[in-house]
């Protein structure tokens, strides 16, 4: 498919062996250029939370030949071995925002699952008409929430939320998060459905199923791969949202990138505590990318090849 | 609520029905009218209340809120009523519909509202009409300009991500192996929060006593790596760890579009005695050009909402060289609590972007149309 592969067979039906291994050489140089450009700042961050001061400054970089590896970052967090069964304050902390985020991100990407495979049937099946507003329109309208910047939306919230008395909820968050990923969840699983022949809703009516039987019984079960892909990504960007979460949240419902970024502010924090909580707030998201991976593309890549 | 629980049951015994009877309709519309009526009672009991014209009332305006999804709920249940199947298929469409209503377009209306007001959350003085004050203010407001024409640098960068996605898409769409092992690796930076990366990259790794990267400068013969002291280099490191952090992501895309490329085209171009790079630029590059012009219109985007990484690397300093519309009026409320001001900067902000946009889907759509 690549560019390269056409040169060696096309121009120079005869590629001297030398050029083609420095054709090869050269793309895996590259290859592995960027994946230290990638890997490097994870490194960096995992190893320094092993470190004391003296290793910092002086920018010893490989554990057990430049320095001596210690549970430093890991005990101002209390997750080091020797602190783990101990009281904590710091790790009381760290477990509740922990479970913030978990439970907002897990709740908004539900949420807007729920809703938005909903809609994204109902668009796929059927004709609407709102008003002037056909099919085309109304995905359109939910579409074009994307372009919204939070912003816009950040301080009418605050003035709601606080009416409301919904300021510094978890709930309060979730329905925020939803609303910022209702869009791609939508366009995710409309594309899932469009997938999924009519004939089989046309079978499931003949069978004697009404609509919202057909949907839930015939349809759903086959969209789950759209669904798993769109739950992640949901996941992921709710988990890493930190704009709301720092106008919207002062005390019970924080969330993990808010005490990242609260922690950065301050100046004389210790450099391994700070790489300690950033390998935490970022290790989940980490295994998610690695194990599933396959979701995360085939969710990004919806529509793409069209 | 009382006459819901009688209704669904009526629907379980006659599914399907393609026009409702006149007494099921008829029990539609009164829900409505009696939903639609408690809904507006509830509202001005609770606006009479909080003006201090009667005593009964809510401390806070939740109630407002449970009594919208009742309504809600009544009204999905009398579409059912009234147009039978079509009713049951508008029940698709509608949660999602009154979602987006009451946290979107709500608020939006709402902050229109705000825009105009001269409103200091911390004081003790409640909202003051203002009028045009604070888009008089904006004029005037240097610091805000200052961030529009960064977002203009910031946005045209993206051209710069772009070529280095495309790169890294064609790297990974050869013929290698551990192709798996590359694609994870490459779209980790994706998966990680900007504000973890402000720290992991902007306050660590880019420090200029012990960062690594400051000491790789020192070692190549650069004095005094300071990246974030000088404006542009500021913006250029903000802009470098914003493009770590979303190249995956064009990447991923650029991929997908190589990958449901049609193998005959590159043959033919084979056969045509094109080289590698005759072959990129006259077959492979226009046949991607709608999938390109789709990410970047997507990535604009996102990167017109950036605002994390500044906020916590830089705070939009030195002088506002790296502030973002969003970063600054971030700090506009942090700093002045001024809630009318910064809501009038933000819909002046979301003004421009769907101008832009829609000009640069007009643009596109031309263009594109041009080439295929």
């Amino acid at each position: 498919m690549s560019t390269l592969a056409l040169k060696r067979v096309r121009r120079h039906p005869a590629v001297p062996r030398a050029k083609r291994m420095l054709g090869r050489a050269l793309i895996y140089a590259a290859l592995l250029f960027w994946t230290f450009i990638c890997l490097f700042p994870i490194y960096w961050t995992v190893t320094t939370s092993f470190k004391s001061a003296v290793d910092v400054t002086q920018a010893h970089l490989i554990p057990w030949v430049d320095f001596q590896p210690d549970w430093k970052g890991w005990r101002s967090l209390g997750l080091s071995p020797d602190t783990l069964f101990g009281t904590s304050t710091a790790r009381a902390e760290f477990t509740s925002r922990f479970v913030n985020s978990i439970i907002t991100s897990v709740g908004a990407s539900l949420l807007a699952l729920i809703l938005g495979s909903l809609a994204a049937y109902g668009l796929s099946r059927f004709r609407y008409k709102f008003a002037w507003m056909r099919n085309d329109d109304i995905l359109f309208f939910f579409m074009s929430q994307l372009i919204l910047p939070p912003v816009v939306l950040a301080l009418p919230f605050l003035v709601l939320y606080k009416a409301l008395a919904l300021l510094d909820t978890r709930f309060g968050l979730i329905l925020l998060y939803t609303l910022s990923v209702l869009p791609i969840v939508i366009w995710i699983m409309r594309d899932q459905f469009n997938a999924i022949p009519i004939e089989l809703d046309e079978a499931a009516f003949v069978d004697g199923l009404s609509t919202w039987g057909a949907f839930l019984r015939i349809i759903l079960p086959l969209a789950v791969p759209g669904m798993v892909a769109a739950f992640i990504l949901s996941l992921v960007l709710c988990w890493n949202e930190y704009f709301f979460a720092a106008l919207l949240t002062s005390t019970d419902a924080k969330t993990l990138p808010v005490i990242v970024a609260s922690q950065t502010g301050s100046q004389g924090i210790n450099w391994w505590s700070m790489a300690a909580l950033s390998t935490a707030a970022i290790a989940p998201l980490v295994l998610v990318g690695i194990f599933l991976e396959r979701y995360i593309v085939s969710g990004l890549t919806t529509g793409a090849g069209k | 609520m009382q006459n819901s629980a009688p209704v669904t049951d009526d629907l379980h015994h006659q599914p399907a029905v393609a026009r409702a009877p006149a007494r099921r309709k008829t029990v539609g519309r009164a829900l409505v009218a009696l939903a639609s009526l408690g809904f507006l009672l509830v509202l001005l009991v609770q606006i009479l209340h909080t003006t201090g014209a009667t005593a009964a009332g809510f401390s806070d305006w939740r109630p407002i809120l449970i009594a919208y999804l009742i309504w809600a709920v009544a009204f999905a249940i009398a579409q059912v009523l009234i147009r039978g199947e079509r009713g049951q298929r508008a029940l698709f469409l509608l949660p999602a519909v009154f979602f987006t209503i009451a946290v979107v377009i709500f608020p939006t209306i709402f902050g229109i509202y705000i825009a105009s007001l001269d409103w200091n959350l911390s004081s003790v003085e409640g909202p003051r009409f203002s009028g045009f004050d604070n888009l008089v203010g904006m004029f005037n407001d240097t610091y805000y300009w200052n961030a529009l024409g960064n977002m203009c640098f910031y946005a045209v960068a993206v051209l710069g991500e772009y070529a280095i996605a495309f790169g890294l898409a064609l790297l990974l769409s050869a013929e290698i192996r551990a192709r798996k092992f590359f694609r994870i690796v490459f779209l980790l930076p994706m998966m990680l929060s900007p504000v973890a990366v402000s720290w992991m990259i902007g306050k660590s790794l880019l420090e200029f006593r012990f960062g690594p990267a400051a000491t790789l400068a020192r070692y190549l013969g650069w004095e005094n790596p300071a990246f974030f002291a000088s404006p542009w280099m500021a913006r250029l490191s903000i802009q470098a760890m914003d493009a770590w952090v979303s190249i995956p992501f064009i990447m991923i895309i650029l991929l997908a579009g190589l990958q449901a490329m049609p193998r005959e085209v590159q043959e033919a171009a084979k056969v045509d005695g094109a080289n590698g790079w005759q072959s990129f630029r006259h077959v492979t590059f226009p046949i991607m050009l709608p999938v390109s012009i789709t990410v970047l219109i997507i990535r604009i985007i996102f990167k017109l909402k950036l605002a994390d990484i500044v906020i916590n690397v830089t705070a939009g300093g030195p002088g506002g060289a790296t502030d973002t519309v969003s970063s600054f009026i971030y700090r506009v409320y942090r700093d002045r609590s001024n809630v009318g001001y910064g809501t009038a900067l933000a819909m002046v902000y979301l003004a421009l972007i769907i101008v832009l946009l829609t000009l640069l889907l007009r643009l596109s759509k031309r263009w594109t149309q041009k080439v295929i």
